[in-house]
């Protein structure tokens, strides 16, 4: 399943950390962040909690660049 | 300005009126010969009156620095910037004395994030502003009045009211009023479009004179405007290949630039140290600090996807739709053009081409094609109907009687008492008449009156007006390598390929062997030279996706082609392949201009700065400079419309 987030950061090598740090959570498959549209596509395992994981993400995404938002 | 960039632009002016007002001060006052015994109280003011606007625009940098070194996110650029100017304000506490160059560096990084920050939204604007095309609402009558509702809504066949000046919301079909539509948000065609009752209208467009009402046909989500817009928003996440090397390279890059700098500080005062010599630590150092300042990636990073999304932004306002970076990337290598016949080249439709009376007959071109209309004139064939067209007046129904149809041959029928026969070869050869055949191209239709050879008309199907100025231009482009396929006669494809001077035509094929064409082509080694295969996209889905890369054209409103191609030419015209291939080359164009211009200025001022030619002000050059010299680059590529 596909998820599309509103996202809010300043940088874009910044936006590019924050990919890969969404990557990196358990329980997505992938994850694309458009710094241009300030978009935030994530895919998730079938039948995976994506409000929780979501939650992971965000904070995983705080530690690399603690000036940023995922509108959940 | 958001609050976020007033606020940094109030405390870079802030900043600057200090550092002014210090270095004005310096002229009146001698901080220096402040002392208290031996101790040096003027230096010490001196260092907390340049701290003041240190910290005021650096303050900030410093916290997330901090901040991210508990995250042991070492290598972010806030980091890199509080080492360097602290190290530098080290070095000028140890040596120098002069502060001035570790506020500058901070003000200048801070100026340099204003502006990148202000561009990029910039930027965003202008491009969500060419595709301006999202209704915001749909009006509904209720009780004779107009009421606003959001067009999601709104239910299929419902009836909504577009006045002048409106965006039509939802895809639909007009039932009242007539009006002209301007589609140059969709297509970037600027000629208005009319429409009358029976028309199909899609969302996006603008009505610019009548009141139109239209009853819906599709959702809103799944409507025209909406599909555009979705794609357009997710063509940026399909990243071309130049976006993955650059996030990649800025990953390694500056790690490595750090490591350098580290090396570069301990190697050669090491090196001097043991064989004896000055260490110069504070030489070093300060080489090494600036180091540190250029190894910030974001100009390389930002400049990249900005002038992607540019070049997207700019092509779909052109009315090609490009459904991502790697698709635009791919197009700007297109070597070989294949394209199929009907519906890209020629028009699709069926029309009289030429009317051939019988010289014995003395019967006139008009009441030839009369004739043969009257006849066919319940019949829904494609050949019918171009007839009807070519014939152009109503058809008086009490003058045709005993309509016959033979399957496959033709029509018999009566009209003004004259027995009328209108077919193919077979009709003729059943009442014995011997056809001569005309050198034309195209499918003959023959009539006979009372059972004599009267004349024959020739229906083909037209070149599209464009189709001879859309091969030239791909030549004058350098791709000489066209193809066409089509499942056609071989006598027609020939005719239409010589005439239009495409390269090779491959005739008589069934839409599978269009693929397994493609195929074969595909097989062909070009090196890195795409093969692009256009269609109309009804039913050549399975070649569109096969092939590198797949334009559908004409495509406004067929899901199927939009979901099959990579590309979609809004409307039907052919020249806008070479238009695409060269807004696609220009964006590519300033990629690569703006990952040797990025790399290669940073590189070179890595040298300098190594042997000690370039200073602080250099580095914070290579950082903020070059990073305002790429984003304005990268805004070009949305400018398309004279490509």
């Amino acid at each position: 399943m596909k998820k599309k987030y509103d996202i809010e950061v300043d940088c874009a090598n910044c936006a590019n950390k924050m990919e890969e740090a969404a990557k990196k959570t358990e329980g997505v498959i992938n994850a694309v962040v458009n710094f241009m549209t300030l978009k935030m596509e994530v895919e998730f395992e079938d039948g995976a909690d994506h409000k929780g994981i979501m939650k992971q993400v965000l904070s995983n995404c705080k530690k690399v660049e603690d000036d940023c938002e995922i509108y959940i | 300005m958001n609050k976020k960039q007033k606020r940094a632009l109030t405390k870079i002016i802030i900043a600057i009126v200090l550092i002014v007002l210090i270095k004005v001060s310096e002229l009146w006052i001698d901080y220096e010969s402040f002392c208290i015994g031996k101790f040096g109280l003027g230096k010490v003011i001196l260092f907390i009156l340049y701290m003041i606007p240190y910290l005021t625009v650096g303050a900030d940098i410093l916290k997330k620095a901090f901040k991210g070194i508990r995250n042991r996110q070492v290598f972010d650029e806030n980091f890199l910037m509080a080492v360097a100017t602290l190290g530098a304000i080290a070095v000028a506490l140890a040596y120098s004395g002069d502060y001035t160059e570790a506020v500058a560096v901070m003000l200048f990084y801070q100026i340099g994030e204003l502006f990148q920050s202000i561009a990029v939204g910039k930027s965003r604007k202008n491009i969500s502003n060419l595709m301006d095309i999202r209704p915001d609402y749909a009006n509904i009558e209720v009780d004779g009045k107009l009421e606003q509702v959001d067009p999601d809504e709104v239910a299929i066949g419902t009836e909504i009211v577009v006045r002048p000046g409106e965006k039509v919301p939802i895809d639909g079909v007009v039932t009242q009023g007539s009006s002209a539509l301007n589609t140059a948000a969709l297509t970037g065609e600027s000629i208005p479009k009319d429409v009358e009752v029976g028309d199909q209208v899609i969302s996006g467009c603008i009505n610019m004179s009548g009141v139109l009402k239209i009853r819906t046909q599709k959702e809103f989500g799944e409507s025209t405007a909406s599909k555009i817009l979705d794609l357009v928003e997710n063509a940026a996440s399909r990243k071309s290949q130049s976006e993955n090397f650059i996030s990649k390279f800025a990953r390694y890059y500056t790690p490595a630039v750090c490591y350098a700098a580290l090396a570069l500080a301990l190697i050669s005062p090491v090196i001097s140290l043991i064989i004896g010599n000055d260490a110069e630590w504070g030489k070093w150092i300060y080489r090494a600090l600036t180091f540190l300042v250029i190894s910030c990636p974001c100009a390389l990073v930002i400049s990249i996807p900005l002038s992607f999304f540019a070049g997207i932004g700019g092509a779909s306002n052109a009315g090609v739709l490009i459904k991502g970076s790697n698709y635009l990337e791919a197009m700007s290598q297109a070597g070989t053009v294949v394209f199929d016949k009907t519906g890209t080249m020629t028009k699709g439709v069926f029309e009289v081409v030429e009317v051939i009376p019988d010289k014995e007959s003395f019967i006139s071109k008009e009441k030839l094609v009369e004739y043969a209309a009257c006849a066919e004139i319940d019949s829904t064939h494609p050949i019918s109907i171009s007839l009807k067209k070519a014939y152009g007046k109503e058809i008086d129904r009490t003058r045709i009687t005993d309509i016959e149809e033979i399957s496959g041959h033709g029509i018999n029928a009566k009209v003004d008492g004259h027995i009328l026969s209108v077919g193919n070869e077979k009709l003729m050869k059943q009442i014995g008449i011997v056809t001569a055949t005309p050198r034309t191209i195209g499918t003959l239709v023959y009539v006979a009156v009372d059972n004599e050879y009267a004349g024959c008309i020739v229906i083909a199907d037209v070149i599209k007006e464009n189709a001879f100025k859309a091969i030239k231009a791909l030549k004058d482009i350098g791709i000489s390598d066209t193809v066409m396929l089509t499942g056609d006669r071989k006598e027609v494809a020939d005719d239409v390929a010589s005439k239009l001077g495409v390269g090779k035509v491959y005739s008589e094929l069934l839409p599978a062997d269009k693929v397994s064409k493609v195929e074969e082509l595909l097989s062909v080694n070009r090196g890195k030279k795409k093969l692009v295969f256009v269609g109309d996209g009804i039913n050549d889905a399975p070649v569109l996706t096969r092939a590198d890369l797949g334009i559908a054209m004409g495509a406004l409103g067929s899901d199927a082609a939009i979901e099959a191609a990579d590309i979609v030419l809004m409307d039907d015209d052919p020249v806008k392949i070479s238009k695409a291939i060269k807004i696609a080359r220009k964006c590519m164009r300033i990629v690569y201009e703006n990952t040797f211009f990025a790399i290669g200025v940073k590189l070179i001022c890595l040298l300098l700065g190594a042997v000690g030619v370039a200073n602080m002000w250099v580095a914070i050059f290579a950082d903020v400079g070059v990073m305002v010299i790429a984003v304005l680059n990268a805004i070009r590529a949305l400018f398309v419309k004279r490509l």
